[in-house]
């Protein structure tokens, strides 16, 4: 039987308010019996999944868990990710993983794989320190060498290793997913109106606690869906929405915007599926080819270096090709890269005369009229500005 | 996140010196550093004159005597903004930052900077500060480096270097880590250095300032650990914030640096034999009542206010975190002549910021034994991520293993509208409170 896009974004958003992780547990089952955690930005989901478990992303509760016992463990400057994250741990959610990769994305979830050790000592924990140095010799070799060491501990704990054949059929079914996903992003960027990003982003985001395969499935399924059906003509204003890649908006804020008037032809949510802009060689040997991959086609992101000046410039090319009009730049509260980062690709659209607004959210916030208003008056300027 | 001296604490020195030949000792060592700290300022404001070319750098892993090697001349971003900060500056530099767009959210020593940098980049003590013609991001304990040498790039047009430092999230220093840093060492910062001074690299010299280094951190260390007497002679988190400045900032691997420490240490051994309490900005403290270990940096903005709220309640800090934030000396690292570029690397891999919670929490433990203190407490910075994140479970886990209280506080680094005077006071006097019933407590069981 054929879903519509609206069928298929509704089951994503059953699975996506599932604190109990009902599909991630269901996958989990299918695969072996095993499940890794990671937080955002980016894993290598290749080598979990090599090593015959699910790689689960854990990117927060977002507005439908009352945060109790994470409180007691952040200050009230902190952003609200971690907190959601350990309260999960803490009420037993997550026990269905048999490990966690904490990413080097910021400072809070660092320390946050040291406090895991602490708080469940009985769980693999491994932090994973992405290289900032691009040289293939240097941060390349690291990489690597991280990797391996990955591929070793995951095997050990699974009992299935890592071998260059199951990584390299692992790697081929992600650049699979990755191309899936980018073809779902450009549908929305030629169509917006066929994928809003209400739709996009859940049917991104179940990614996060479904097989790979499966996955893929569901994302064909669903431009397939969309192609088909004749959407309503609706003349939004194009944005680039910026600095949600780690804690991430809730869904009724996305719905806001896009009510609003606005549709978002590009964003950096959920960046981990689409972080390579080139596939990982499907030949040779594959701790390798997922090195180099990283060290020369890593998506620009607040927290990559950038080794010359002109942070913006990358901004102003994704705003350049998504044909936006504008860019919304969205940040979690307090979160320290995306705030840090965020003066400098201003400085970059001011020069190239692109409009931008901003806003800071949490994972937890309910009301969203201030932003309405926001980001409608913003769509509204835009699309005078257009016309005159 | 870094210290360097404030100014000496007023009235102390001169009191001292016509009353008691034991303080000319005393008089020494601050007047030396008030030396050698203006004396720096001074260099860096002849920049322009005399052809010197300079290295921003942060403090946690510098690379002091490496850039010394080049003759280029360190400046540490850190410490310029905590200068302001107790120069009561740091308000309005913050206040022009946030103008300008940067968010309240983040990193204040970031916004001072770049606030500072917009109101003319006069440095703390007056004199104009150069544009760095390098920016040497030692990436170690903090991702807020990153962003801020990208932004000070975008600011002024120079190029930047990344010495990427892994993290000690095992609560170890791996063959591979230790290699990664020093092949970036030989294949970037190295080749850069060179480039920007025109001075080739010369292993041998990196040797001799090496050595250097080592002498002062012994000294360093004999210092810290005279807190471990009864009364301490020292107190090691605002007292010791006068006494890291030199080795963490630009005076490591030089011979100034090394006599600043050798006069340093005679005058705290001489504190020791004497059975004297530490000096404070009112005299030396007279009577030791409470012990504490404090983890956390300072309040630069209020640091005479912070400090007297606990002399004047009796309590000394016998170790601190924070005054590790430019390496851990007194867990047996030293800078070594034989290993120049590994003891660097393993100098960036090992500093405070850069280890793991739970090798934090057990640092903190095993300070609270061995300096035998009553107590610890946290100062809890808005600004600083790295050190914040996780304290509330540092809290929890320091008092399960050592079964003493921990007391919790929050301020920030430089930025005024976050230090709530009457408010922290309170909590302090209540928090030693505690300390004092659960002693009693103790006796009495
Ligand atoms: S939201 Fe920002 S500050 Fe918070 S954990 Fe994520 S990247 Fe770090
Ligand atoms: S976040 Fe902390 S360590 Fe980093 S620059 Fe700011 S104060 Fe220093």
């Amino acid at each position: 039987m054929t879903r519509t896009t609206e069928e298929i974004a509704r089951f994503c958003e059953d699975v996506y308010y599932d604190l109990d992780f009902r599909e991630a547990k269901r996958s989990k089952a299918e695969m072996g019996g095993f499940a890794i955690g990671f937080m955002p930005v980016y894993a290598p989901r290749e080598i979990v999944h090599a090593a015959g478990a699910l790689p689960v992303g854990i990117v927060g509760a977002g507005d439908w868990l009352e945060v109790i016992r994470g409180d007691a463990y952040y200050q009230s400057y902190l952003c609200h990710i971690p907190r959601s994250t350990i309260d999960m741990a803490e009420s037993g959610r997550l026990d269905f993983l048999d490990g966690m990769l904490f990413p080097s994305t910021c400072d809070v979830i660092r320390n946050l794989s040291g406090m895991w050790q602490l708080v469940k000592p009985e769980t693999y924990v491994r932090y994973v320190d992405v290289p900032q140095n691009f040289d293939d010799g240097v941060g390349g070799d690291f990489w690597e060498h991280e990797l391996r060491t990955l591929g070793k501990e995951l095997g050990e704990l699974t009992g299935t290793a890592v071998t260059d054949e199951r990584l390299r059929a692992s790697i081929a079914l992600f650049n699979e997913n990755r191309s899936a996903v980018n073809e779902m992003y450009a549908l929305r960027r030629d169509e917006p109106n066929r994928a809003p990003t209400s739709e996009v982003y859940l049917i991104t985001r179940v990614g996060f606690v479904m097989d790979v395969e499966e996955h893929t499935q569901l994302v064909r399924e669903y431009i397939a869906a969309a192609r088909a059906k004749s959407p309503t003509e609706l003349d939004n204003a194009r944005v680039v929405v910026c600095g949600a890649f780690c804690e991430q908006p809730p869904i009724g804020l996305l719905k806001t915007i896009e009510r609003s008037g606005c549709f978002v032809v590009d964003d950096d949510m959920l960046l981990t599926t689409r972080w390579f802009t080139e596939d990982a060689a499907e030949t040779g040997d594959p701790f390798r080819a997922l090195a180099h991959a990283f060290v020369h086609h890593t998506v620009p992101t607040a927290v990559m270096y950038a080794p010359e000046a002109g942070r913006g410039k990358a901004l102003v090319s994704r705003v350049r090709e998504a044909r936006a009009e504008g860019v919304i730049f969205a940040a979690p509260s307090f979160c320290i890269p995306a705030l840090l980062d965020q003066p400098m690709l201003t400085a970059e659209l001011d020069r190239q005369e692109i409009p931008y607004t901003s806003f800071k959210y949490s994972e937890n916030a309910g009301q969203f009229h201030p932003i309405r208003e926001q980001t409608g008056t913003f769509a509204d300027t835009m699309k005078l500005w257009s016309v005159a | 996140m870094t210290s360097i001296p404030p100014p000496p604490p007023p009235g102390s020195a001169r009191r001292t010196v016509e009353t008691d030949p034991r303080e000319v000792e005393k008089d020494r060592s601050m007047a030396l550093q008030k030396e050698l700290i203006g004396g720096y300022y001074e260099r860096l404001s002849k920049c322009a004159e005399t052809g010197e070319k300079t290295v921003a750098t942060f403090v946690p892993g510098n690379l002091t005597e490496l850039i010394h090697c080049f003759d280029l001349v360190p400046i540490l971003p850190e410490i310029n903004a905590l200068q302001s900060g107790m120069r009561k500056r740091s308000g309005a530099f913050i206040n022009e930052a946030e103008r300008m767009g940067h968010s309240e959210d983040v990193c204040t020593y970031v916004k001072c900077d770049i606030g500072m940098f917009h109101d003319g980049n006069i440095g703390p003590t007056g004199l104009p500060l150069p544009i760095p013609d390098h920016l040497l991001l030692s990436y170690t304990g903090c991702f807020t480096f990153m962003k801020w040498f990208e932004l000070l790039r975008e600011e002024f047009d120079r190029p930047s270097t990344m010495l990427q430092v892994p993290y000690q999230a095992r609560g170890e220093i791996t063959p591979e880590m230790k290699s990664y840093v020093v092949k970036q060492l030989e294949t970037t910062v190295i080749p850069e250095l060179e480039k920007l001074s025109g001075v080739k690299f010369d292993i041998d010299r990196l040797r001799e300032k090496l050595e250097l280094s080592r002498r002062a951190e012994d000294d360093l260390v004999a210092v810290l650990e005279a807190a471990k007497n009864r009364p301490s002679p020292i107190d090691s988190y605002f007292g010791g914030v006068y006494y890291i400045g030199p080795i963490f900032t630009a005076f490591r691997g030089t011979e100034e640096g090394c006599e600043y420490y050798r006069i340093l240490r005679e005058e705290v051994e001489a504190r020791v034999t004497a059975m004297r309490g530490p000096m404070t900005p009112e005299g030396e403290m007279k009577e030791e009542r409470f012990r504490l270990v404090v983890e956390g940096p300072p309040n630069w903005t209020n640091f005479r206010e912070f400090w007297k709220m606990f002399y004047d309640e009796g309590a000394v800090v016998v170790a601190s975190t924070y005054t590790k934030v430019g390496g851990l000396y007194d867990r047996g690292f030293r800078h070594d002549p034989a290993d120049p570029l590994g003891s660097l690397a393993e100098y960036c891999l090992g500093c405070y910021t850069n280890l793991s919670l739970p090798k934090r929490v057990e640092l903190i433990s095993d300070y609270i034994e061995e300096y035998g203190a009553d107590g610890f407490l946290i100062n809890s910075v808005k600004s600083c991520a790295s050190f914040s994140a996780g304290q509330l479970l540092i809290l929890r886990e320091v008092e399960k293993r050592t079964g003493r209280a921990g007391g919790f506080i929050e301020s920030d680094l430089v930025d005024p509208r976050y230090f709530s005077g009457a408010n922290i006071k309170n909590r302090i006097e209540s928090y030693l409170q505690m300390v004092e019933q659960k002693r009693s407590a103790g006796v009495t069981a």
